[in-house]
């Protein structure tokens, strides 16, 4: 069978990416810009900047003494191949086989395609207007070759058909830098006055060779159809997914147990095989009166173990509601992650906080109570007290820093700073006595004042004087004054914890 | 004769122990957590690892005590790595202030529930889960029942537990191992030196398993427990009291 091929050139992608995100930025000239050599170089424009004479390649400096209001984003390298791999994973309705073609076009090898489109007209239509729908701003050319495609879709001026076996003579009349030629061979060709294809394709072959290398042999013979051209076609990720459909419906928990089980045993064989491990799933039960009932799991860390993951829905079966009966189970992985490969132990390694037994406990009591009830607290560069320790993202985190012990700090820490009443003889002392809760306290020993100034950066307020306190019956206190003593103001004391 | 008898009577309390989940020392496997004078009150004169430890506390500077006395039996039993889990329902112990006894705030999980029944359920699950040091939970109250089952769940996994009762209220029989009792007692500086001085505790045993309950008074003071020895100490406060007189 021939090969036929379809070349999409998206010829402001970026900008009409932007446009489909904001589209208040339709009708305003735009850029996205890179820096490059210290300046700020333009590598994307649309076609309202365009016609302002700002092309791609020029300084962003420049741009803006023909349009001073010229909008600049910065781009990001490698953007472009993610937004065409997005696109060419949508197209993947319309052929298997799609590559891209960097930095902006997509290759669609559709040999054996377009008659399930009603022909090759309704079908490039049919993808042309799909995409301009979305929002981009599209060419497209249908070829027997690749080259021959992509030259007629950036430089065709008539249609974008290329009947079979005649791209030769679509490709006459265009310039060689259709043939997608290095820069060095376009100029020599440009210097000899060869402005077409026309012009040398019917020389010598070794006169072309010995004048501009095999470079542009090669792509005439790929636009011609005389050689081939490999492509390396998108591979999607399969979602992670597994589908039990039963016979009789099932209205029983342990029937339930049963076909999450099964559904694991496949769905992990596959993730044990690509070395991957479940971070969150979810579980879908199609009830006989259409309603969908689902549980989802996360887990701390990534694993295929079947019976770790059935501990985990086993928690949310009893959620789960039957009524007339299930009659379709759907499992999905939604978030997967590499799984380390273990070295098996011969001897229990160390003991941890990575430790497998620890990791699926929390995974239990997350499944049951919320992953955000578990806390683990690492130290912070904050000195005031409340900012100390920040929480940890993960259960492998270390501190980067070591715990500060110069400081006292209490065992029990007030969530607020309760207010209470003081007398202290002199200003900048330790109270003589505070009431706390209807209490009366009469310090015997006391140690400070340890001032923390409030974090102005970060919120606005008084300093804090901290005092350790001793009473008579050697209960410890963190009490503090907030601000400066004042004289009359005895209501400015605060407790803020308690010392072992 | 009479030894016979008490070699009989000896062995008979070593049975009795055994049945009743204790296990007998292995000779230098001691787990020393450093209690001195304290730990001869226990069965075997050991202090008892893998068992439910319950603790009353009636104020919360009683419970800062508690928490400071436990922070300070955990390091050692840390120390071979193994992380520690402090389940509760309203928790107001600072991590950083840990650090002072020994432990690695980092190392201690914190789980923050809502109801109480959940924190039963936490501390039994963690409490079979052989990787874990301890687990401290804070309860309001806990029934034999529910004792029993946290007691059952440690004599598999020898996890250490600690229970914090924060409502002595509605003291119930429960099946722990010890009760104690932690309460302060006022620092003792050096003589003419301002300031405050090491944590200081009441350390009160109301309940052994099998042991001899007691009351000694703890220092906490260069990293590890030191039992202040009751004459010493009434020496300096009878010379204070002439002092003051």
């Amino acid at each position: 069978m021939h090969k036929r091929f379809i070349t999409l050139w998206f010829h402001h992608l970026i900008t009409d990416w932007q446009i489909i995100r904001k589209p208040a930025l339709k009708e305003i000239p735009f850029v996205f810009a890179a820096p490059d050599h210290g300046r700020m170089m333009i590598t994307s424009t649309h076609t309202e900047a365009e016609a302002q004479g700002i092309t791609v390649g020029m300084r962003v400096a420049d741009a803006k003494a023909i349009v001073y209001d010229l909008e600049v984003f910065d781009d990001k390298p490698g953007r472009n191949l993610k937004l065409l791999k997005g696109l060419g994973e949508w197209c993947i309705r319309y052929t298997p086989i799609i590559a891209i073609d960097a930095p902006d076009g997509l290759i669609l090898d559709i040999s054996g395609c377009a008659h399930l489109w009603g022909g090759e007209e309704a079908y490039l239509k049919e993808i042309v207007t799909r995409l301009q729908s979305k929002g981009y701003a599209v060419q497209a050319a249908m070829a027997d070759t690749i080259g021959a495609a992509w030259a007629i879709s950036r430089f065709g001026k008539t249609s974008p058909f290329v009947p079979n076996g005649e791209q030769a003579t679509a490709l006459l009349a265009l310039p060689p830098i259709a043939l997608r030629l290095e820069p060095a061979i376009l100029s020599r060709l440009h210097k000899l006055g060869l402005y077409q294809i026309s012009s040398f394709m019917g020389m010598p072959r070794s006169v072309l060779r010995r004048r501009f290398g095999e470079g542009l042999l090669l792509r005439l013979a790929q636009a011609l159809g005389k050689e081939d051209e490999p492509i390396k076609p998108l591979q999607p990720i399969q979602p992670y997914e597994e589908r039990l459909p039963c016979l009789e419906p099932i209205r029983t928990a342990t029937a339930i147990e049963i076909a999450i089980n099964r559904l694991l045993e496949n769905i992990c064989k596959r993730l044990q095989q690509e070395g991957k491990g479940v971070r969150m799933a979810v579980l879908k039960c199609y009830r006989i009166d259409g309603k969908i009932l689902q549980v989802d799991i996360g887990t701390n860390r990534a694993t295929h173990s079947i019976p770790h993951l059935f501990k985990l829905f086993e928690l949310k079966i009893a959620s789960i509601e039957p009524a007339l009966g299930i009659e379709l189970f759907i499992l999905t992985a939604s978030k997967v992650e590499d799984v380390p490969l273990l070295q098996e132990a011969l001897w229990a390694g160390k003991p941890g906080l990575d430790d497998l037994a620890v990791v699926e406990l929390l995974d239990r009591i997350a499944g049951k109570v919320g992953a955000d009830k578990i806390h683990r607290y690492l130290p912070d560069e904050h000195y005031w007290p409340e900012r100390s320790i920040k929480l940890a993202q993960s259960i492998l985190e270390k501190p980067a820093i070591t715990w500060r012990t110069d400081r006292p700090r209490p065992t029990q820490l007030l969530a607020r700073p309760e207010r209470i009443e003081v007398t202290a003889p002199i200003p900048d002392y330790p109270p003589m006595l505070f009431i706390y809760q209807s209490t009366r306290h009469p310090i015997k020993k006391a140690d400070g004042p340890e001032r923390i100034e409030r974090e102005w950066w970060l919120e606005a307020g008084e300093h804090r004087d901290y005092y350790v306190v001793e009473d008579e019956l050697g209960q410890r206190y963190w009490l503090f004054r907030s601000g400066h003593y004042t004289g009359d103001q005895s209501n400015q004391w605060f407790i803020h914890g308690f010392f072992a | 004769m009479p030894e016979t008898k008490k070699d009989i009577i000896n062995e008979l309390q070593k049975n009795i122990l055994a049945w009743q989940g204790f296990k007998s020392p292995v000779t230098g496997a001691n787990e020393l957590v450093g209690l001195g004078p304290v730990e001869a009150a226990f069965p075997n004169g050991i202090f008892p690892t893998g068992a439910i430890h319950e603790f009353l506390n009636e104020k919360p500077e009683h419970a800062a005590a508690s928490g400071g006395f436990i922070t300070g039996l955990l390091a050692p039993l840390m120390q071979q790595g193994r992380p520690c889990l402090w389940v509760g329902v309203s928790r107001t112990i600072f991590p950083p202030s840990l650090k002072v006894f020994g432990v690695e705030p980092h190392r201690i999980i914190f789980i923050d529930l809502k109801r109480e029944k959940d924190v039963l359920w936490a501390t039994e699950e963690a409490l079979k889960c052989e990787g874990l040091a301890a687990v401290i939970a804070e309860v309001k109250e806990i029934n034999l029942t529910a004792s029993r089952r946290l007691q059952l769940a440690v004599e598999k996994s020898r996890v250490t537990g600690f229970i914090l009762r924060n409502d002595i209220k509605k003291l119930s029989v429960t099946a722990c191992i010890a009760r104690w009792k932690i309460t302060p007692l006022p620092s003792e500086l050096e003589k003419g030196m301002p300031g405050v001085g090491f944590p200081r505790w009441d350390v009160e045993l109301l309940k052994v398993r099998n042991g001899n309950p007691g009351k000694w008074k703890m220092e906490w003071s260069a990293g590890k427990f030191t039992s202040i020895i009751e004459p010493a100490a009434e020496k300096v406060l009878s010379h204070q009291r002439r002092k003051a007189g």
